[in-house]
This record gives C-alpha cells, structure tokens and sequence, in this order.
C-alpha cells in the first residue's frame, strides 16, 4: 500500500518533468521565434497554446493514472 | 473510462468519510455534496431526490451549476435586447460584444475556416458558460463548477457529438470514418492503424474533459493546501508568507479561468475544424 503511493507519487513528478521540459522549449522556441517575426506574433502565440494543451493533456494522462494508483493503494 | 475517474473520486470521498487521510478537509472541498457550505455563519442542507433509485437529488454543484446559467441567461438576454433599440454598444453591451468577436474572429474563423457559423452558436455558449463558471469559482463561498469531473465530462461529451456530427454532416458516415484513415495504405497496416484511429476519437474529448478538470480543481488545491500549512505547522508565523502566496496563486488562477475557456473552445473547433475539412 505504501509502495503504491511512492510509486504514484515518483510517477507523477518524472511526468511533470517531461511535461515542464517540453512546454519549456516550446515556450522558448516560439519566444525566439516572435523575436525574429513579431509581425506574426499573433499565429505563433496560437500555435504556442494548441501545443502547449496537447503536452499538458498528455501530461495529465499520466496523472490520472498516478491518481489511480494512488487511490487504489 | 469517464466511469473510471468518477468512481475513483467518490472512492477518494469515501477514504475522506472514513478519517483515512489527514488532508480529508481539502477533498471536502472539491467534492459534491448534499449541502451548501457557508461556514463558519450557516450552511443549508439540500433535500435528497430519488427516481427508481436514481440519484437526482440537487447537490452543491447543480445548485452553483443553474446559478451560472441563470447569470449568463440574464446578462446575455439583456445585451440581446439592447442591441434591438441601437447597434452602438454601451456600458455592458461592450464587454459581450468584444468577446463575441474574440471567439468569432480569433477562435473559430482560423480553426475551422469555410462553414464555421454552424459551429459558432455551440462554442460561444461553451466559451461564455467555461469562463463564467471559472470566474464564479474564484469568489469565496462560491463552487467551481468546472472543478468537478462530471461537468466537464458533460461538456466534452456535447463537443464529442459536435464533431463527429459536423464531420458525418459534411462528409456522409461512410466519407467521414473512410476519410480518418489516410488513403493509399498498404492493407496490412489497416490492422494497426484502425484502432488507433478508433481509439483516437475518444482520446480527444477525454483530454478535453481532464485538462479543464485538472487545471481547475489543481489551483483550489493548491491554495488549501497553502493555507493548510499554518494549521499543520501550528505556527502564526507562517500565515504571512503562506496568506501571501494563496493571494499569489489566486491571481494566477484568475489568468487560468481564462486561458482554461480559451483552450476548451479552440480545441474543440480545432477538431471540428479536422473533421469538417478532412483534405487537410
């Protein structure tokens, strides 16, 4: 029962990692990218946030199942 | 899977029932019940409804859940009528009118393109009831409605229909659900690819539906958790720094009521947009 709940809780912080690494590089990508186009800034900040959602929603996937785990134990 | 999450979460309110965990105080928040919370002055008890043994009693989100839509009718109702005298916007007439054109002009025209009006009454109610009920949680003793995973399950159940109907409605069922599965595919790869296509018609609304869910119910959390540092640590020195970030997170939540409606709506004219215009 313990181990569950370190599991779910160890699951749910390398998830956070990859989640906050990805929405970080896209964040800076898109920031350098309206630095070198800031007449496009509106599309690219579109762009930003569709794909921002997607990687939190997987994000979230993950969470859910440490969520599971750790109500289950 | 929506059956899934939700038992998990009455078993969380069962383990918060049993006195299993110390942070049960949290969870009662968050959580459905049969009574309104207005402590420390009074708190109302709802009456319980049964039908052939189906639960339909008004609970505390269904009470807050008729607050919005009622608020939204009435505000919505009164910009309608103003707009039959004059076209000029005035005093709250404005506000509508620049979110209106928001949504239209930034949301749904981009995403979906050709034949976007169809869509455009379904988003703006999505896009007004999301934000409303976001914005109405923040205020104290209020609910956040989107906080609860059947709502927004409700919601990203109607987007679900939305897009599979817009997409049969302009392709026909078999040109729609032909058209998911790029042409030209070797048979063999037909195995593999079908129920992922399947799969990946749910997947879409399930994200939808725990995205809202989680980031709303995430910044409650978060600051009851916060304020419940004072009381774990028993100490009123605390009570600046941690009063001071639950004001902090707070504002931020103000930020995510917003952006959270953003994302909803984009998303799901994003993918009536997919299924609408499949060549693309």
């Amino acid at each position: 029962m313990d181990l569950a709940w370190l599991g779910a809780g160890i699951g749910a912080g390398i998830a956070v990692i990859g989640a906050g690494l990805g929405i970080g590089k896209l964040a800076g990508s898109a920031l350098e990218a309206m630095g070198r186009q800031p007449e496009d800034a509106g599309a690219i900040r579109t762009a930003m946030i569709i794909a921002a959602a997607l990687i939190e929603g997987i994000a979230f996937f993950a969470l859910v199942i440490c969520i599971l785990l750790a109500v289950k134990a | 899977m929506y059956h899934t999450v939700i038992e998990t979460l009455s078993a969380a309110d069962t383990l918060k029932q049993a006195g299993g965990s110390d942070s049960g105080w949290i969870l009662h928040h968050v959580m459905d019940s049969h009574t309104l919370d207005f402590e420390p002055f009074f708190s109302i008890q709802l009456p319980h409804l049964e039908i052939f043994g189906i639960d339909i009693s008004i609970t505390k989100y269904i009470f807050f859940m008729w607050i919005v839509a009622l608020l939204l009718f009435i505000i919505l109702y009164i910009v309608s009528r103003k707009y039959k005298s004059t076209l000029i916007p005035k005093g709250i007439s404005n506000i509508v009118e620049i979110t209106v054109l928001f949504v239209r002009d930034e949301i749904v025209k981009p995403t979906i393109g050709k034949g976007y009006e169809k869509f455009l009454p379904y988003l703006l109610t999505v896009f007004f009831f999301i934000l409303l009920s976001n914005m109405f949680g923040l205020i104290p003793y209020a609910v956040t409605i989107t906080g609860n995973i059947a709502v927004t399950a409700a919601l990203a159940a109607i987007s679900f229909i939305a897009i599979q109907l817009g997409g049969i409605k302009s392709h026909g069922a078999w040109g729609y659900f032909k058209g998911l599965i790029p042409s030209g595919m070797p048979p063999w790869i037909l195995i593999i690819l079908i129920p992922l296509e399947i799969l990946g018609l749910f997947t879409k609304p399930f994200a939808l539906c725990i995205r809202l869910f989680a980031n709303m119910i995430a910044g409650h959390v978060v600051i009851l958790s916060l304020l419940g540092l004072i009381f774990i640590l028993q100490t009123a020195f605390v009570a600046p720094v941690s009063i001071a970030f639950a004001i902090f997170i707070y504002l931020l939540e103000l930020l995510v009521a917003l952006i959270q409606a953003y994302i909803f709506t984009i998303l799901t004219s994003l993918f009536i947009g997919m299924a609408v215009h499949q060549e693309h």
